[in-house]
């Protein structure tokens, strides 16, 4: 069974068709990467599996249930868990404060004015394991807001990372990254993948990353889906290249 | 103001030490119990001192909501106006308990927030603000209406502070005696809202006032914290408002309205919305000035607003972030 499978699933915004037939599945495990022009419809594809707003047709099944009218917090805890392309951290708190209160929210203590010793201690035991993914270590007192881009989306990974997520939603994580916090953020994509097992997966303009980490790739277009398979079926791919990808593919995959 | 100074908030991984926080905190508290001693000799005495405590107290509470929820609320006196009007009918009315009059004060706003508050909280920025004020409005209304049971425009009056029983020792209530009752009484309410900041409650409220969008998609419900903040600021409100009747023994409408909730926030904005100790500085502030002012000019309200504008200009992270990050919500 696939963790996640979209079956014939569309998406209208008044007259405009967002979406249109897009049946793809996701196997647990996999990094997935998809891929399109701008307003090919990748960010409206996030929205409809984190369950910002429901498709106008088809079904989308997370681990066997339909998912299609289910709010957003009840996928968070089923294990769905999105970033944004605008960076979602909480800026005036430090880098600890964030992971801690992911922690706490995660353990469902939002409304506890007290915790336990022991309890306090579960939460410090979490943080220090998000931490330890993240390699934050040496930031964890500096305040989010006045840190570098791609550090904040570190912290944005490591607060989704507070979930327990079995599927990883990631929009386009190394958007506006220098190439020293883009291999930091590959590296993190790939460890969270292959160490941790977490289904993930991205939206990524960066052809190299997507040719370089992703197992399967998804390529849209237009809201329609073009093509779909691993690194060498998508470069070898007529359509896609005619398409899309043309020069700059032949380019990376030299 | 920076935000890295956002003091209570922040707890650093790194062990502790005794800093310069921890010594003024003893300081301000060794300065309150001995008030009656150096107070006088300022020019002032111990009614003054009960008030700024009572504003403070109210003022922290409210901050909780303010300044560490990010929640605008121009409707706190109604809870306040509540707490006074409950301790005062209960006086009159049920027993001259004085211990169960606070209480029945207390509980009376605090339900009356309880249940006001589901009904704001999912408002956003300045509609949050405007629903408060309505609803202060409505109670102001209804007790200048009601003639019969809270006196309308004249206030109530009637009950004044009746002593306190231990066994068999009975202490009167003197201006003092009062000072240390109120004292006791804002002890315990810092202590509440110093262990609530500390707690995963107050940490997601810190966390709702930066970014509600990235809690909900955490599978927060982000309406139950601003409702939670709410309601343990109108319980706070509702103690301090049943304390200001028994300090004047007189409960008026005028506890209730919008001008006094102005008031409240004015406090925090001036001491400082960040801060532990911001509201209690801000009720320093306003309550002497409100004192020492009026003597001299009935026009002392322009030197409050004079010194509120001097504040926030000098302290744009203060009520400007705030409203920056309201509306980014």
């Amino acid at each position: 069974m696939s963790l996640l499978e979209l079956t014939k699933v569309g998406r209208r915004f008044g007259a405009i068709q967002a979406l249109d037939d897009i049946s793809l599945t996701v196997e647990e495990g996999e990094l997935r990467a998809i891929i399109g022009p701008n307003g090919a419809g990748k960010t409206t594809l996030f929205n409809l599996i984190s369950g910002s707003f429901p498709p106008s047709e088809g079904q989308i099944r997370f681990d066997g249930q339909p998912i299609t009218a289910v709010n957003p917090d009840t996928l968070v805890r089923r294990g769905i868990i999105r970033t944004f392309q605008i960076t979602q951290v909480f800026l005036s708190l430090s880098v600890y404060q964030n992971l801690r209160v992911a922690v706490e929210t995660a353990m469902g203590l939002q409304l506890r004015p007290w915790i336990s010793r022991r309890t306090r201690a579960e939460v410090e035991a979490k943080v220090e394991e998000l931490v330890a993914v993240t390699r934050l270590g040496n930031k964890l007192d500096r305040i989010v807001g006045e840190m570098s881009h791609g550090d904040q989306r570190v912290v944005e990974i490591g607060i989704a990372l507070s979930r327990h997520p079995r599927l990883l939603l990631l929009d386009e994580p190394t958007a506006g990254m220098g190439e020293e916090e883009t291999h930091h953020m590959t590296d993190l994509i790939r460890r969270l993948n292959g160490d941790q097992g977490i289904t993930i997966v991205f939206v990524e303009h960066d052809m190299a990353i997507v040719f370089g980490i992703a197992d399967r790739i998804t390529v849209l277009d237009n809201g329609t889906m073009l093509a779909e398979g691993t690194a060498d079926e998508i470069a070898a791919n007529p359509r896609v290249q005619a398409a899309y990808l043309g020069s700059e593919l032949e380019e990376t995959a030299a | 103001m920076n935000t890295a100074t956002d003091t209570t908030a922040v707890s650093m991984p790194a062990r502790r030490t005794i800093g310069g926080r921890e010594i003024a905190a003893v300081l301000i508290w060794l300065g309150l119990l001995l008030a009656p001693l150096w107070l006088p000799a300022l020019g002032g005495y111990m009614n003054l001192a009960s008030r700024v405590l009572i504003y403070a107290m109210v003022a922290t509470g409210l901050n909780l909501l303010l300044g560490y929820t990010g929640g605008l609320s121009f409707g706190h006196a109604a809870y306040f106006g509540l707490g006074a009007y409950g301790t005062g009918l209960f006086l009159i009315h049920v027993s001259n308990s004085l211990p169960l009059a606070i209480l029945a004060g207390t509980l009376l706003g605090g339900l009356a927030g309880i249940l006001v508050g589901p009904m704001v909280m999912r408002r956003k920025g300045i509609y949050f603000s405007m629903i408060t004020i309505a609803f202060g409005q409505m109670f102001y209304f209804i007790a200048v209406r009601w003639n019969s049971l809270t006196g309308g425009e004249d206030g109530l009056t009637g009950f004044s502070r009746v002593p306190l029983h231990f066994g068999s020792t009975t202490v009167d209530l003197g201006a003092t005696n009062f000072y240390y009752l109120v004292l006791g009484l804002f002890a315990l309410v810092m202590l509440i809202v110093w262990q609530i900041l500390r707690s995963p409650m107050g940490h997601t409220f810190v966390a709702t006032r930066e970014n509600p969008m990235r809690l909900r998609f955490l599978g927060v419900a982000v309406d139950r914290q601003i409702w939670a903040a709410f309601a343990i600021s109108t319980f706070i409100a509702a103690l301090a408002g049943s304390l200001n009747a028994l300090l004047t023994s007189f409960a008026s409408p005028d506890n209730l309205g919008w001008q006094l909730s102005g008031s409240f926030v004015v406090i925090c904005v001036l001491g400082g919305m960040r801060s532990f100790w911001g509201p209690f500085l801000g009720a320093i502030i306003y309550v002497a000035a409100q004192d020492y002012l009026s003597s001299a000019t009935q026009n002392w309200m322009t030197f409050i607003g004079l010194i509120f504008v001097l504040a926030v200009l000098f302290f744009p992270d203060g009520l400007l972030g705030f409203l920056k990050g309201r509306t980014r919500s």
